[in-house]
């Protein structure tokens, strides 16, 4: 359950400083590591720091198990840099060990692995699946009576994935409340941008609320934002809900933003690279509001007129 | 990675430029061919198609079950089809498209799959396949084929698409020793001895085959003499040369980047169990998943080294 105190001035102030730490993180370890996937991870690092850190999720890091825990699955794997920084903040393992990452012995694996590394909820890496996997906690907590939240986050490109569609019919089905899906709304997949490879994901909001879904909209890097979609969320009954944020893969730094095919899809920057992305996220105010949020692709279709 | 080096071989083009390269050879002779992407084509090469023929080319997105279904809807349109995806994702994630749209019609589809084993390195488990030479063996009517270099990637790409019905063609993701020059003699079903002896075979497929004749270096200055051969289509085997194997040397080791079960070491046991029982070894991934770390650190924490076929064929000779 939300804590009152979040949405404070002094609350998001320190919740901008911790994401400037951890993105840092994000860039310097995958640079180290050599390989890794960190614009991927930087879209989406507000909210994930927002959900543990922000006071929003109840979890036991010394009792990872812990049957009432919130849980959060990262069902776009990949971004996992993201996932360990937070994990570490939180309290899971030492920060230390994110200098780890990809290397062998080590539980930070390239993509997350329940199995070794305790605070991943899920193993992931093939996208597609977690939707699927957040709906059976869901389940699980209605089948036990506990109360308890499931956060999944998706890709946009994820949502090429038809199990993503599976999940989102049955989850409306079940009428799981309990269930909130974030899909980082980034607008680059693989080969190249949403628009390139899947332009028909728009029109994107009423595709969700014809599959039941509530939705929100908002900018995915503000903290504001994300506090009041949670609030959201969590205010419906009878029904899933999904946080639609809108991102930049690669948080709008300027080695990412180059490359307009992909944003630097699973490559680490250079040493080059990296001495620019820190500088600029040194000097990147959150005053300034990123203006994502109207970038939509274009479908290139006219939605089919209704039938009276 | 530094394998082979030691005995002269010199590292080419990981196989899945290779076939990527060969692709667009054959895209070029054949205007009928269409590729099928799930969005992964600057990963499984097919985007040096794309470049070159654009309107013959479609990505469906991060959908494998998509991909396999729309290939199939194109062959049977009387498209020639090739689809690409990394190996794990396109047998895994659409097995029942693949068997109902492409094994059980008998469709004339070309399926590659990149990134498989181990050797991708640093992504990890859920990026590795592992099981996909087990998964495309069961299926009736399908071919498959696990080239070792590049020079044997493009001339399989090739002859793939001269064979009717579908082909599972496995490539990997890291630059590999060139074992072969360009123009050399390659069949679909014709194993190719790259070293003679007599005291016992290794029979290799992919990137294990390399690794098998630097054991035979190693074996040689212990005085044992070992026959190594390229298994490269995994199905159908090579009985032939498997059963003269068998005769002439008198023990097998099988060695290959892929689970014990359902790969080339139970195949190659099957053919040996039923035409010319010998002693038999077996290298490969045993019951487990990998994790990630670098290819080399990951061949040897999982048992897929020189060092580790030494032992296997030492162990293998003592039953002889
Ligand atoms: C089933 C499956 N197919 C393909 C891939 C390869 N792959 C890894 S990341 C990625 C693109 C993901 O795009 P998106 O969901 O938009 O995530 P982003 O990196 O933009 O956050 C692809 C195709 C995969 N991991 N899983
Ligand atoms: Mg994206």
């Amino acid at each position: 359950m939300i804590k009152n105190n979040q949405s404070d001035q002094e609350n998001i102030e320190q919740l901008q400083k911790i994401t400037k730490k951890l993105s840092r993180q994000i860039i310097e370890i995958t640079t180290r590591a050599g390989s890794g996937h960190p614009s991927s991870s930087l879209s989406a690092i507000e909210i994930m720091v927002a959900l543990y850190l922000g006071g929003i999720m109840n979890y036991r890091p010394d009792e990872p198990g812990w049957p009432d825990r919130d849980r959060f699955i990262l069902s776009k794997g990949h971004a996992a840099p993201g996932l360990y920084a937070v994990l570490a903040e939180a309290g899971y393992f030492d920060p230390e060990m994110l200098l780890t990452l990809r290397e062998i012995g080590s539980p930070l694996e390239g993509h997350p692995n329940m199995r070794v590394l305790p605070g991943v909820e899920a193993s992931t890496g093939s996208l597609g699946q977690g939707l699927s996997i957040g709906l059976g906690h869901a389940l699980a907590a209605r089948v036990d009576g506990r109360d308890f939240q499931v956060y999944v986050m998706i890709g946009d490109g994820e949502t090429n994935q038809g199990q993503v569609w599976e999940a989102a019919m049955t989850a409306a089905k079940y009428r799981v409340s309990n269930l909130t899906a974030i899909l980082d709304y980034n607008k680059f997949q693989q080969t190249g941008s949403v628009n390139h490879v899947m332009p028909t994901l728009e029109p994107l909001v009423e595709k969700w609320m014809a599959f039941g879904w509530h939705t929100t909209e908002i900018n995915g890097h503000v903290f504001d934002d994300i506090f009041s979609a949670i609030r959201n969320a969590q205010a419906t009954d009878n029904r899933p809900h999904i946080i639609i944020a809108h991102t930049l893969k690669g948080h709008g730094l300027s080695p990412f933003e180059k490359d307009d095919v992909n944003r630097k899809h699973g490559k680490p920057l250079t040493e080059e690279e990296k001495a620019q992305a820190l500088e600029e996220l040194e000097a990147y105010s959150y005053d300034q509001k990123i203006t994502s949020f109207e970038q939509r692709p274009n479908p290139n279709i006219e939605p089919p007129e209704r039938r009276q | 990675m530094d394998i082979g080096k030691k005995i002269g071989l010199t590292y080419g083009p990981p196989t899945r430029n290779a076939f990527g390269n060969a692709l667009k050879e054959v895209g070029a002779q054949n205007q009928n061919l269409v590729v099928v992407d799930g969005d992964v084509g600057n990963s499984t090469r097919t985007q040096y198609f794309r470049d070159e023929f654009p309107d013959r080319f479609f990505n469906v997105g991060i959908a494998e079950s998509n991909l396999i279904g729309t290939a199939s809807g194109l062959w049977a349109s009387g498209k020639d089809v090739l689809a690409a995806s990394f190996a794990c994702f396109l047998l895994c994630n659409a097995y029942d498209q693949i068997r109902m749209s492409i094994a059980f019609p008998q469709a004339n589809i070309k399926l590659m799959g990149s990134h498989s084993g181990i050797s991708i390195g640093e992504d990890g488990p859920s990026q590795m396949a592992i099981e996909d030479i087990a998964l495309a063996t069961a299926l009736p009517n399908f071919t498959v084929i696990v080239p070792a270099d590049a020079p044997s990637t493009k001339a399989a790409t090739h002859a793939m698409f001269d064979r009717e019905g579908p082909v599972y063609l496995r490539t990997g993701r890291p630059k590999v020793p060139v074992l072969y020059d360009e123009n050399l003699d390659f069949n679909i079903g014709e194993a190719i001895q790259v070293r003679d002896g007599s005291d016992i075979s290794i029979i290799a497929c992919g990137l294990m085959v390399a690794i098998a004749l630097e054991a035979a270096h190693t074996l040689s200055e212990e005085g044992i003499d070992a026959r190594v051969i390229d298994m490269h289509t995994v199905k159908p085997l090579d009985t032939d040369a498997i059963v003269k194997a068998a005769t002439d040397t008198g023990a097998i080791v099988t060695a290959e980047e892929h689970v014990l079960e359902g790969g080339l070491g139970a195949g190659v046991a099957h053919v040996v169990a039923r035409h010319k029982p010998v002693p038999m070894g077996f290298v490969g991934i045993d019951n487990t998943y990998a994790e990630s770390g670098k290819p080399e650190e990951l061949l040897a924490k999982y048992g897929l080294m020189p060092e580790d076929i030494v032992q296997k064929v030492r162990g293998t000779l003592k039953k002889k």
